[in-house]
């Protein structure tokens, strides 16, 4: 037999657009397994020479699905360009703003893109294999998923004005405070949505033990795990410092935010317009490492929420050190979003929550920003420099999902491995392919700030090169 | 025998209305006294008028071309059309012109919702540009302590170089070179930041119709312009020459 590779093109129910190739060796076995970003789009670029105030409202227009996430570390960034404090009002409102597009972002990748393949099964017929399936299978489900996503979107926009690309966070702060009429509303949202957050959790909790083979092949491997952690270790989604945890559950440093240059790198590899980072004292690959749900809940002391702490103490206690398979990812989130939304209460609460003290106005003062976050897919890091006006002269991007780059091909590997033998294709087993790529939740049109569209493709090649089988999946 | 000369009352029909007007009007004034809308961005009540943008262009009976009804004066039994389909379509045409000369990027602008183009867009019915766009590389200028130009959304109008020579009395603004090298500079083609003629009053911000002129530091969609001064001013200063 002769070797093969297979290429899975579009990757389906996934952010952005990429492509699969596996090598299969003379046995049939899959001797190499790549995950090819094949979308471009070049903001770091084309943002030289404009004012650095414009660039939280330009970045976040890299994504449609989390327009907030880039809002808050470029405006950060630029608070660092400003050299201000911005005041503590400014900060609980862009705390909340945060949180409420973590809440959304992970309702769409569970119960929009996940869910599909968790109720109805891996190997389901993949024309039903989608959101319709599910309100079908299950229709109270998917309006749990799609009344949750709507709750925090719904946040966004009574915060900031709108759902999608608001302008409302601006170097020095945000635009305006938040008035009483939309504290109560957001409040009186809270309940429903807990009892969304904890149905879904119940519900995958009880349907993990079907999976079992899935969690031992999807991505599981020691790796580094890296997140942003409060002072005192605690979950963080804003500011603080980054912590470093190895697969052990041993804090390997915390680091300050802004040096991320220090101990990150980057490296680009030839079949991916998506960088790869690494963590630079381990080098490349041996510093692969972990972001996002799955990896903040690992890296944390302490979650801080009364619910939220409870389900997380459960949750560290499925592994000794650190919670090592990627399928916890869609665990983690459901985690998460109940934290969301319990932290959104608390800050809401605070006597100072209307305060009309939300910007602070400055020049340039720094010729150099760098503004880091938590997205809900990992740690966003943002850095600009800018002439003695104000005008960009260099920006770096790092994306959560070229955190997770090298993990995620690692990842694809394991499962094609496990799952894909021969020259035999089935749909279930590159459904497993993609459904790896999915518990990351990558973000393509982000973390290449690029073009494209995601859905997947498998190509089948013989060792000398030659295209044997292509199987798109939609 | 008294200085001045009487005005003489003309009558015109504009659209098929009468009108009556004084010799020293033009028909843009004329219409607008009248409520007959004529589409304009270089026209600001209160400066001169310079017939840049040319969408106020109207059809004269007798004239073989269209005449700018902002610098053309009344005339007796001049019949206008102001509205027609060639119109129509010539002004939306020019509005595409202007898209296209520029980078005009609507949803990262500082005055997105509150600029003079955009909302002359929606108003003229301009759904597409029909020319291929020019994407020039134009520079941003923020050497000004409070104040930005970023060519990319100059539309050359030159209301900021009318506010600043008839109202300031500065005339730091001026244009330079021809076509689509047209640029409006400061002082001699200086930065800004540099130049020594320049009050730093602000008026030239304000009168913009676009994002072109911005106040430092406002963020997308936060500039919008302040223009109700701008009567006042004229009147005051005319009251004591």
């Amino acid at each position: 037999m002769p070797r093969q590779k297979i290429v899975i093109d579009p990757v389906t129910r996934i952010e952005g657009h990429a492509k699969i190739s596996l090598h299969l060796d003379e046995e049939g076995h899959v001797e190499e397994a790549y995950f090819h970003v094949t979308q471009f789009r070049g903001f770091e670029k084309f943002c030289e020479g404009r004012p650095f105030y414009e660039m939280p409202s330009l970045m976040a227009r890299i994504c449609g699905i989390c327009p907030v996430s880039h809002l808050i570390a470029s405006a950060k960034a630029c608070d660092a360009i400003l050299a201000v404090r911005i005041p503590e009002g400014a900060v609980r409102l862009r705390r909340v703003l945060n949180l409420a597009q973590i809440l959304q972002s992970h309702a769409l990748s569970f119960f929009y893109l996940s869910v599909p393949d968790l109720l109805l099964g891996m190997d389901s017929d993949p024309a039903t294999r989608n959101v319709f399936g599910v309100m079908e299978a299950n229709p109270a489900m998917a309006k749990d998923g799609i009344r949750l996503r709507q709750f925090g979107q719904q946040i966004v926009e009574w915060l900031a004005g709108k759902r999608i690309h608001p302008a409302w966070v601006v170097p020095g702060g945000v635009g305006s405070p938040l008035t009483a009429e939309n504290r109560d509303r957001i409040l009186a949202g809270i309940p429903e949505a807990l009892a969304i957050a904890t149905r879904a959790l119940d519900w995958f909790k009880n349907e993990m033990e079907r999976f079992r083979e899935e969690i031992r092949s999807f991505a599981n491997f020691p790796t580094l795990f890296m997140g942003l952690v409060g002072d005192d270790g605690s979950l963080e989604h804003y500011s603080g410092k980054l912590r470093f945890l190895d697969a052990g559950g041993h804090i390997v440093a915390d680091y300050a935010d802004t040096a991320y240059d220090n101990y990150l790198a980057e490296i680009a590899h030839p079949w991916s317009y998506l960088k790869t980072s690494f963590y630079k004292p381990l080098g490349y690959p041996d510093g692969v490492y972990r972001v996002g749900p799955l990896a903040r809940l690992n890296i944390v002391d302490g979650i801080g929420t009364p619910r939220a702490s409870q389900e997380w103490a459960e949750f560290r206690d499925l592994d000794r050190g650190a919670v090592l398979s990627s399928f916890y990812y869609h665990y983690a989130r459901l985690i998460e979003i109940l934290y969301a939304l319990e932290k959104i209460e608390q800050l809401l609460h605070h006597p100072d929550a209307l305060d009309s003290h939300v910007r602070a106005h400055a020049s340039v003062n720094n010729t150099e920003g760098i503004g880091v976050s938590e997205a809900p897919r990992g740690t966003l890091m943002h850095h600009y420099k800018v002439d003695r006006d104000g005008l960009i002269t260099w920006a770096n991007l790092i994306i959560a999902t070229g955190h997770n780059n090298a993990a995620m091909n690692r990842g694809v590997l394991q499962v094609a491995r496990h799952f894909v033998h021969g020259n035999k294709l089935t749909e279930g087993m590159l459904n497993r392919v993609e459904a790896v790529i999915r518990t990351f939740d990558p973000c393509l049109s982000c973390s290449t700030h690029a073009d494209g569209r995601l859905s997947l493709e498998v190509e089948l090649r013989s060792h000398k090169g030659e295209l044997l089988d292509v199987c798109h999946t939609r | 025998m008294s200085a001045h000369s009487p005005i003489r009352v003309k009558t015109l029909t504009i659209d098929g209305r009468e009108c009556g007007a004084r010799e020293d009007q033009t028909i843009l004034e004329v219409a607008r006294e009248n409520n007959i809308f004529i589409p304009t961005l270089c026209n600001l009540p209160g400066l001169s008028n310079a017939g840049a943008c040319r969408l106020c262009i109207v059809e004269v009976k007798g004239v073989n071309k269209l005449l700018p009804a902002c610098v053309t004066h009344v005339s007796e039994g001049m019949e206008v059309t102001v509205n027609s389909e060639r119109l129509a379509k010539f002004r939306r045409g020019i509005l595409e012109l202007v898209f296209a000369e520029r980078n005009h990027v609507c949803s990262v602008c500082v005055t997105n919702g509150h600029c003079d183009l955009q909302s002359m867009a929606l108003t003229l019915g301009m759904t597409h540009v029909h020319f291929p766009y020019r994407y020039p590389r134009l520079p941003v200028d923020a050497s000004h302590e409070r104040f930005v130009v970023d060519h990319n959304r100059c539309i050359l109008c030159s209301r900021c170089v009318r506010v600043c020579d008839e109202i300031e009395g500065a005339h730091t603004w001026d244009i330079m070179s021809r076509g689509v090298e047209c640029r409006v500079i400061t002082d001699l083609a200086q930065p800004w930041g540099q130049s020594e003629s320049c009050t730093g009053c602000g008026k030239c911000v304000q009168v913009c119709p676009t994002g072109a002129l911005s106040e430092k530091g406002k963020s997308v969609a936060e500039m919008s312009k302040r223009r109700q001064f701008l009567p006042y001013l004229t009147l005051m200063r005319e009251g004591r020459r």
